[in-house]
């Protein structure tokens, strides 16, 4: 992965409270896990933005390695990597992810 | 190539040696799985270290050949 790429990751993560690697786009996500992932944020209410990885070879390889995680989805909330999917399962019904986001100040309905 | 569940169990346990693997192949399809690891040596680690253990136990394989893999991991009851 080339440093610009990196940087432009980096760049993305700090620009967004709650930021959504995935695969399609929330309306048309396309992958069950990345559908997953949407629907989980929605059904917390909380206002994210995504970054459709098909869209961008460089990202979908580069933030791979800029999280150290192989697979997508890939959640981000105030720069800090969560997880992908399964992570985001089991703390969304264990409620851990609605407390990591009331930790971090990110304002959500449910 | 879509990869067999013996395979992906074989794969974790050489990297995890005293895991305890359940597979499920979710579809039928030899392709979209469901791997449930349970080891003594995840506690006291978060849920990315213990997932991170089983992708690296996994290697290149994940998000190459083995594209879907529902991943849950855990400790051992007492």
């Amino acid at each position: 992965m080339t440093d610009q790429t990196q940087a432009r990751i980096g760049d993305l993560v700090n620009g967004s409270d709650v930021l959504l690697f995935m695969k399609g786009s929330p309306l048309f996500p396309q992958c069950g896990f990345s559908s997953r992932a949407v629907a989980i944020l929605q059904h917390l209410g909380v206002e994210f933005d995504s970054v459709d990885v098909l869209q961008d070879q460089e990202v979908r390889q580069g933030i791979k390695q800029f999280s150290d995680w192989p697979t997508i989805p890939q959640l981000y909330v105030k720069g800090e990597f969560v997880g992908g999917s399964d992570i985001m399962m089991e703390m969304y019904e264990s409620g851990e992810l609605k407390g990591l986001l009331a930790d971090k100040g990110v304002a959500h309905t449910a | 190539m879509p990869m067999a569940a013996e395979d992906i169990e074989t794969l974790i346990r050489e990297g995890i040696p005293d895991a305890t693997v359940e597979i499920t192949d979710l579809a039928g399809d030899g392709d979209h799985y469901a791997a449930r690891v349970t080891a003594e040596s995840f506690r006291g680690k978060s849920r990315l270290q213990q997932q991170r253990a089983v992708y690296a136990a996994l290697g290149e394989r994940m998000g190459g050949v083995l594209h879907a893999l529902q991943l849950t991991t855990a400790v051992p009851q007492e």
